[in-house]
């Protein structure tokens, strides 16, 4: 009972990220086509009831990823109910009319599996790892949570109190993170990528039984769901066992399309400052509105993607090489792009000083490596690196069953295709350094920008 | 058409407890039951130079993986060098033999390799990620790093200024400031309770003849131990690992340590004004290879361990919603182990959720589990060791190295399975007696007034 967030942006994460999570299928070139990779395909199908299936086949252990991925998230929210799908994500766990509270995760236990499950701003998935011939029986007991849930006030008052707390420790207790949520909340003028996706504290502790089960109702049903299962199994395995399980629930109604408020122009450069007891070092961010892979036009997310790796994407970035290693006036830079939102989604760049050096020289040297790729652009080796990079990673990526059922589920959660995922590659590819260029000069405008300062609490900006 | 995910999800388990230390610990212990059934067929190679390793040969991606540990983390740093070894693990990859920083990563990056070092209190690792196609020159970049790192002046300052700066920046954290006083009071005097990561003042101390001076004691062929997975096969596995650890001292330059009882039966108390208060208890461990281990980690896998259906989680959480996480753990360290439990609370009702968690454990103690529940925490731990540790190649080289740090053979695979299932409920009910009986160190990180109150 998770919840992906954005205030987790710490410059080790991006690393382990760039490595694991932001990648796609080998490219062509690289797979040699046999036997095995016929076998290896992944594929998609379609129940009557609307319940899209994405297998990924790997049978080097015994033993299988099912993840449900539900195409709701809490920028689909009620206005007033913030927090509401994480909440209903914790709801999914207690019991149904044909099976008691816990029972579920007892089983999963019983057998030595791993459940848990996460929301994000556009989508919310639960997932099991559990050895194959558990499949179906995990398939039954999702299948059965997609409508049969319980929801007395007897389990909604301890849950709420659970994410209460779980809001304590992640946020309130995070100076970072409180600062995340503020600069998100500035940045988003009228989009609700401005509202935390745990929920404001206020609004949580008013959420009730009647707003839950008007979520469920809503979007928990077939087809308003993709399921994936990756690992020691079969195309034609899953689909049999799906059609046992899944197939036996009633299609939902169909839901309108997901179009929310969208951003004004943005045309002004605002600031966030956070000072706390608890703070000993400054640190900024600064974050931009800028186009994800669902609404950018074509080529423009995948430059946006190089340009953070060029820009601040690891030690071999050229915020890391000048800031850090040359300059010596900061101990941490880098640069994120948050790439698969549904919706026009965020850059950001982030950096603290070292030893003398003031915060304001750290940001002014991030924002000069800004415009020397505004005015000078990249070059071309550093460009091909970068590819490289990625591509690279795609491999390793193959490596982590649930590393790849998570790049699936989220693409698809998010309107994309399988296509779209083993196509990348060679968008990436095709990216040229004129495109990086355009793309900082378009979107990292100074004039649009929203800085967020975490400050002691006697610290003075200079 | 979002083509690719980079979300930066946080994983972490709700059960999770808030210590790192605890954390770490539960990772280390993970490796306790493996069904027969993940057949993970092992090879020990033997180079020329006298090098083992343990092989797992896998062709169906082209990566490999490699992991090793040489005995020895930071409980071997000299007094007052605190951080040396954690400093020295972000060095490696800064310059190396004839090449310096930008022509090392250069090469790491044309290599398209993956290096990774890092430092525990007992041992000290190493990670490679690579290409198969790539491996000659991943291998050799991996040589150069273990036998010449080069410490100059330039990585040696900026990263030990980084490590510096996140000891700073978390100086005011009341988490970090915690597991400082929690350490101090279980372990004492015993290296066991110093800072891994060190002080801004020790890391501004550490030469680069300090450096080397560790290295040297460290880095040897006795205290090695390797585990290799992915497209390689043994005769070429043993060139690289002559090439790789081949010319290393045969022995290594440790100092003896002392075996340390975690101190119990004590109350700490710290103050902050913080909407939640965070829980810590240390009861004594069980070492990992007595005889009774197994079953003291079935007991505290249904009192606090892995799962949702534990009886802290049941109690603490889902009926009460006292926290977001609640677990338990048994720390198991070379020269100590201790039961731990961790859990964050809402201030006003820190005393309440100690009062729960104290409950839990005397029933515990006095009672042990039912045999359902003993049944139920077998069927777990056998076959969750798939799952937890043989999903990727890296788990996998991971446990193979864990495997041999600990001594527990190749066939501990097969014979693990054997172990915990002659584990009875009387030896169950023993471990919790032996274990939970007695009073617990306690500490409470919160509000005054909630903090300051007797539990």
């Amino acid at each position: 009972m998770i919840f992906a967030d954005r205030s987790a942006r710490l410059p080790v994460l991006r690393i382990v990220l760039a490595l694991v999570f932001c990648v796609g299928a080998v490219p062509a070139a690289l797979a040699e086509t046999t036997a095995q990779d016929e076998e290896s395909r992944v594929t998609r199908h379609v129940l009557d009831n609307g319940l899209e299936i994405i297998v990924i086949p790997d049978h080097r252990a015994p033993v299988v990823t099912h993840m449900l991925w539900y195409k709701t998230g809490s920028a689909d929210e009620t206005p007033g109910k913030s927090g509401i799908a994480h909440f209903f994500e914790h709801l999914m766990f207690k019991g149904t009319t044909n099976h008691g509270p816990g029972e579920f995760s007892r089983r999963v236990a019983e057998i030595g599996g791993q459940e848990n499950a996460f929301t994000s701003y556009d989508y919310t998935a639960y997932f099991q790892q559990v050895t194959p011939e558990a499949l179906e029986t995990m398939m039954a007991f999702e299948a059965d949570r997609m409508r049969n849930l319980v929801l007395s006030d007897e389990v909604i008052g301890p849950e709420r109190d659970v994410i209460i707390e779980e809001r304590n420790s992640r946020v309130e207790n995070e100076p970072g993170a409180l600062l995340g949520e503020e600069v998100d909340a500035t940045l988003y003028q009228n989009h609700p990528y401005g509202i935390p996706v745990i929920g404001w504290m206020h609004e949580i502790e008013e959420l009730n039984r009647a707003d839950a089960i008007a979520f469920y109702e809503r979007y928990y049903a077939p087809n308003n769901a993709v399921l994936v299962v990756a690992g020691d199994v079969t195309a034609e395995q899953v689909r049999t066992l799906a059609e046992a399980t899944y197939g036996k629930v009633a299609r939902g109604p169909d839901l309108p399309p997901r179009i929310r408020p969208k951003e004004p122009e943005q045309n002004t450069s605002r600031t966030v400052t956070l000072t706390d007891a608890r703070v000993t070092r400054p640190s900024f961010r600064k974050a931009w509105v800028v186009p994800s892979y669902s609404t950018a036009e074509p080529g423009e997310a995948e430059a946006l993607d190089l340009l953070s790796e060029i820009l601040g994407g690891g030690v071999r970035s050229r915020a890391y090489e000048t800031l850090v290693v040359e300059k010596g006036i900061a101990s941490s830079v880098g640069a994120y792009f948050q790439s698969d939102a549904l919706d026009d989604t965020s850059f950001e760049i982030y950096g603290a000083p070292r030893g003398d050096a003031t915060l304001a020289e750290v940001e002014a040297a991030m924002d000069a490596e800004i415009s020397r790729i505004v005015d000078d652009g990249v070059t071309e080796k550093e460009l091909a690196m970068a590819k490289k990079r990625y591509v690279r990673s795609m491999i390793f990526a193959r490596d982590s069953q649930q590393g790849m059922a998570r790049i699936y589920g989220a693409t698809l959660a998010t309107g994309g295709t399988i296509e779209d995922i083993e196509e990348w590659p060679r968008r990436i590819e095709a990216v040229t350094a004129e495109q990086v260029k355009s793309a900082a000069r378009r979107y990292l405008s100074p004039d649009r920008s929203v800085t967020g300062y975490l400050l002691p609490a006697t610290e003075e900006r200079s | 058409m979002p083509a690719l995910l980079c979300a930066p999800f946080r994983i972490a388990r709700p059960q999770a407890v808030e210590a790192a230390r605890l954390i770490v610990a539960l990772v280390a212990l993970a490796f306790v039951a493996l069904p027969a059934k993940a057949a993970v067929d092992i090879q020990k190679v033997e180079s020329e130079s006298g090098v083992t390793a343990w092989l797992v040969e896998d062709y169906s991606v082209p990566l490999i993986s490699v992991r090793f540990a040489f005995e020895g983390g930071s409980i071997q740093e000299p007094a007052g060098q605190e951080g040396l070894a954690r400093l020295m693990s972000g060095l490696f990859d800064e310059g190396a033999g004839g090449l310096d920083r930008a022509a090392f990563q250069e090469q790491l990056d044309q290599s398209g390799a993956e290096m990774s070092f890092d430092s525990g209190a007992d041992a000290f690792y190493g990670s490679m990620r690579m290409l198969a196609e790539e491996r000659e020159a991943a291998f050799s970049l991996l040589a150069l790093a273990v036998n010449a790192p080069r410490f100059d002046p330039e990585p040696l300052a900026r990263i030990s200024s980084q490590l510096a700066n996140r000891i700073a920046a978390r100086e005011n954290d009341p988490d970090t400031k915690a597991s400082i006083a929690w350490a101090s009071a279980i372990y004492g005097d015993h290296p066991y309770a110093r800072r891994q990561e060190g002080t801004p003042e020790t890391l501004a101390a550490i030469t680069a003849d300090d450096l080397r001076a560790f290295h040297r004691r460290l880095f040897a062929r006795g205290n090695l131990v390797v585990g290799v997975v992915g497209a390689i096969d043994a005769e070429t596995l043993k060139t690289e690992l002559d090439k790789v650890f081949g010319s290393l001292p045969a022995e290594p330059d440790l100092q003896p340590v002392e075996v340390v009882e975690p101190k119990v039966d004590q109350k700490i108390l710290l103050e902050f004004d913080l909407p939640q208060a965070s829980l810590r208890l240390a009861y004594p461990g069980m070492r990992r290879d007595d005889p009774r281990f197994f079953a003291a980690y079935l007991m505290n896998h249904i009192l606090g361990g892995g799962t949702f259906s534990s009886r802290l989680f049941e109690e603490v959480r889902e009926k009460r919603g006292l926290a977001y996480g609640v677990g338990s753990t048994i720390v198991n360290r070379d020269y100590s182990s201790a039961l731990m439990i961790g859990t964050s609370t809402r201030a006003d009702r820190a005393q309440e959720t100690l009062s729960v968690i104290r409950d839990v454990v005397k029933t515990m103690a006095e009672e042990g589990p039912s045999e359902q529940e003993l049944a139920d925490a077998k069927n777990y731990v056998l076959g969750a060791y798939a799952i937890n540790n043989l999903d990727t190649s890296s788990a996998i080289a991971r446990t193979l190295v864990d495997l041999q740090i600990e001594e527990l053979g190749m066939d501990y695979i097969e014979r693990r399975e054997e172990l915990i299932g002659a584990v009875t409920l009387d030896e169950v009910r023993e471990a919790a007696r032996l274990l939970l009986s007695g009073e617990p160190a306690v500490m409470i990180v919160g509000p005054a007034d909630e903090a300051g109150k007797e539990g």
